[in-house]
């Protein structure tokens, strides 16, 4: 079992989302997350789409998304050179003075920007890679528990324009 | 020259050289049927249900090649079409289906006779969507026809709402498509095919397996010169019958959970598997990890989805049948096999599949007797043991033909899609053969296959059972006839007393049933009344002729591999 990576071009039509994940459910592959955006061409909508899976399944998932009619182009992001981002806020409630300095301190050190905050509560922004994300979660998990509201927007990815490898 | 959606959906049907129509009108379709009144060139068969209907357009489609077309309202007559889709969908059968749906300014309003039939058929058909806009109907329409019969067949859905079908607008039906995400497979990988035509020659107990894709793609012939050029037996599936004629030397049979031995014995003892048009259905391999151990697979297929999805393959082809095997006659080899069709042909002569063990009227002496008096016929069957004895009888060459439900198994399939058969072929023979289950299931379709004076020739085999799954409840459940006796009334208790000694009579009176339609009916429960009765059944050419058989009540399927169980463990006697 692996963690994929998927860029999947569709048309941008109803019901073609529904088509995608349909295919996924039916055929009881999950999928870990998906994103879902209209491209430079508005006819067409690209997706990124995360699943872990062991090769055989993997090779299956990419046929039948290409044997749908909907669909025009599967690339396989797993192995080549790409960026991918994912966005998360983190809302904190509850502050004190020392913990909107050390929410201060987290977000220097992790490069996330504090894009709101009031008298007792700080919004933190962070466009990460997807295992960043999850440290910072975790991190202000521990720091104040039961105290945060988190909310992710599944990861986008490009290829990479200088990189060749996949480091 | 403007026209109005449902007059350009009758233009683009007959540029599709549309010639029958399955339809069955309501409210939201009514536009489009009177679109049709009165147009000449196109036969609109009004079937009395819609999953006939689906089923009449996928026996239209199989027996004669071309695109089984249907007709429906939106909302129960949308849903009703589900299962004929999805049985269409796994046999790869070309079908466009209309579907009526509510204007557009109403969908999403739960309005009357409202459903998402687009979003219900999503997973059991090839293509499916809405028209949302006036002047994307012709677009749609075409790719429709050309989606369903390319590349790999199958069903395809259009749902027209009602504003649509009256709002005017360009006559124009496009000659051409261009689909930018679908690009059906043409041709073939050459250095495939030699590597493929390398590892058979070098073979030396190699067999090929043909399934449905050889008979889809019209490659009999090519598969006969195949076989012959290269020596090497032929199997087939299910669906792959007929591929080659059965009295064939080179052909041993069907393989699978109810395939012969010697077919099952030379999947298992093979060293090269060259299979051609199937995607190794669980009812075809039995227990995975001892399917064909011994062997290298080859295996061509025109959807890379089925090739190493249920075997793992060591050659994979991606094509269409008949041109994998064109360019496998242009680099023939011939491998060295010495005594292996001998071998396999002792083992068939050794355990042919018969019924010799039950008396009197077997349904292998009824489907004998067709393979008799029918040589240029189309057989239709139902679901369950009428169709596997009908597949273990039946011979074919290329003047008899099966249609059968393979891949869904739907029960009420058999005699609607004979009516369609019949339809396609009025010059052929075409006979249905239904259990006394299955043919409840679309029994209304007799006022159908009388309206149209279509003499269609029924055989119910009558064992008074859901005799499939009552087979599988007397060798695998103990005996417990659970919910399988369709003679069956409240007063015999809970548990059958005394199976076949005090039973009440049988419901319906078939031959009666028949008649009330003003069809004919005859009931034989004699070996020797069945040649009169098909005689009968044959001058009958005014309407269809039901025939019903009174089987042995407890006869069965031999032989069978239990589920779960490898291709070697079947039971060939019980």
């Amino acid at each position: 079992m692996k963690k994929r990576w998927i860029c999947l071009f569709v048309e941008n039509q109803i019901g073609v989302l529904t088509k995608i994940a349909g295919l996924f459910s039916s055929k009881a592959y999950n999928i870990d997350s998906i994103t879902v955006g209209e491209t430079e061409d508005q006819t067409i909508s690209r997706m990124t789409i995360g699943l872990t899976s062991d090769d055989q399944t993997f090779e299956q998932v990419k046929k039948q998304l290409n044997r749908s009619v909907e669909v025009i182009k599967v690339v396989d992001y797993t192995e080549i050179p790409t960026h991918m981002k994912e966005i998360l806020f983190v809302k904190i409630s509850s502050c004190n003075r020392e913990d909107k300095e050390e929410i201060f301190r987290i977000a220097n050190v992790f490069g996330c920007t504090v894009t709101d905050y009031d008298k007792n509560t700080v919004l933190l922004e962070c466009t990460q890679t997807e295992g960043k994300n999850n440290d910072i979660i975790r991190l202000l998990q521990s720091c104040f528990p039961n105290r945060i509201e988190v909310v992710r927007g599944g990861n986008v990815a490009i290829e990479a324009v200088s990189r060749k490898d996949n480091s | 020259m403007k026209m109005n959606g449902a007059q350009l959906f009758v233009k683009a049907l007959k540029e599709e050289g549309v010639d029958t129509l399955f339809a069955y009108p309501g409210g939201t379709a009514i536009d489009m049927f009177d679109a049709l009144y009165g147009v000449e060139g196109i036969d609109v068969v009004l079937p009395r249900h819609e999953q006939a209907l689906v089923h009449e357009a996928d026996g239209y489609a199989r027996s004669t090649g071309k695109v089984g077309v249907c007709l429906v309202t939106s909302g129960p007559g949308a849903t009703n079409l589900v299962t004929g889709i999805a049985t269409a969908n796994y046999d790869s059968v070309p079908l466009v289906c209309f579907t009526g749906q509510v204007p557009t300014y109403l969908i999403g309003n739960d309005a009357f006779q409202e459903v998402d039939i687009v979003g219900i058929v999503r997973s059991i058909c090839k293509y499916a969507v809405t028209v949302r806009d006036r002047k994307d109907l012709g677009r749609i329409i075409k790719e429709a026809f050309y989606i369903a019969r390319t590349g790999k067949p199958g069903p395809v859905l259009v749902d027209i709402p009602k504003d649509i079908q009256l709002e005017m607008g360009s006559d124009e039906y496009p000659s051409t498509v261009s689909i930018r995400g679908y690009k059906p497979s043409e041709g073939v990988h050459v250095g495939q095919v030699r590597r493929a035509m390398a590892m058979l020659g070098k073979a030396k107990h190699p067999v090929f397996l043909i399934g449905g894709g050889v008979n889809i793609s019209h490659a009999q012939k090519e598969l006969q010169e195949l076989a012959e050029r290269t020596g090497v037996p032929v199997i087939t599936t299910i669906m792959g019958k007929g591929a080659i004629a059965t009295n064939h030397p080179l052909y041993i049979g069907n393989i699978g959970i109810h395939g012969n031995y010697a077919s099952n014995k030379a999947i298992s003892e093979c060293d090269v598997l060259f299979s051609i048009g199937t995607r190794f259905n669980d009812r075809i391999t039995g227990k995975i990890s001892e399917f064909a151990k011994k062997a290298k697979i080859i295996h061509v297929d025109i959807d890379s989805a089925s090739i190493s999805r249920n075997i793992v393959v060591d050659i994979p082809i991606v094509a269409d049948a008949k041109t994998a095997i064109q360019t496998m006659l242009e680099n023939i080899t011939k491998p060295e096999i010495g005594d292996w069709v001998k071998e396999i042909l002792e083992w068939k002569a050794a355990y042919p599949i018969q019924m010799e063990n039950y008396k009197g009227m077997t349904p292998e002496k009824i489907i004998r007797k067709i393979n008799e008096l029918f040589p240029s016929s189309i057989v239709v069957t139902d679901v369950g043991q009428n169709q596997l004895w009908t597949t273990q009888y039946l011979e074919l060459d290329q003047n008899r033909q099966l249609l059968t439900s393979g891949g869904l198994g739907t029960m009420g399939y058999g005699f609607p899609a004979a009516i369609g058969a019949k339809l396609g072929n009025p010059d052929k023979d075409v006979i249905c053969i239904s259990g006394d289950g299955g043919m409840q299931m679309n029994i209304q379709e007799m006022a159908t296959a009388v309206a149209l004076e279509l003499p269609v020739i029924i055989c119910v085999l009558n064992n008074g059972y859901l005799g499939n799954v009552r087979q599988w409840q007397e060798m695998f459940l103990d005996g417990r006839y659970s919910s399988t006796c369709l003679k069956y009334r409240r007063r015999c208790g809970r548990d059958c007393a005394d199976p076949d000694k005090c039973c009440p009579p049988y419901t319906p009176d078939y031959v009666k049933l028949a008649e009330s339609y003003d069809a004919k009916g005859i009931r034989v429960t004699k070996l020797e009344g069945i040649e009169a009765a098909f005689q009968e059944a044959r001058s009958n050419q005014a309407g269809p002729t039901l025939i019903e058989f009174i089987i042995e009540r407890e006869a069965n399927v031999l032989p069978i591999v239990p589920g779960g169980k490898a291709l070697s463990d079947m039971i060939m006697d019980c």
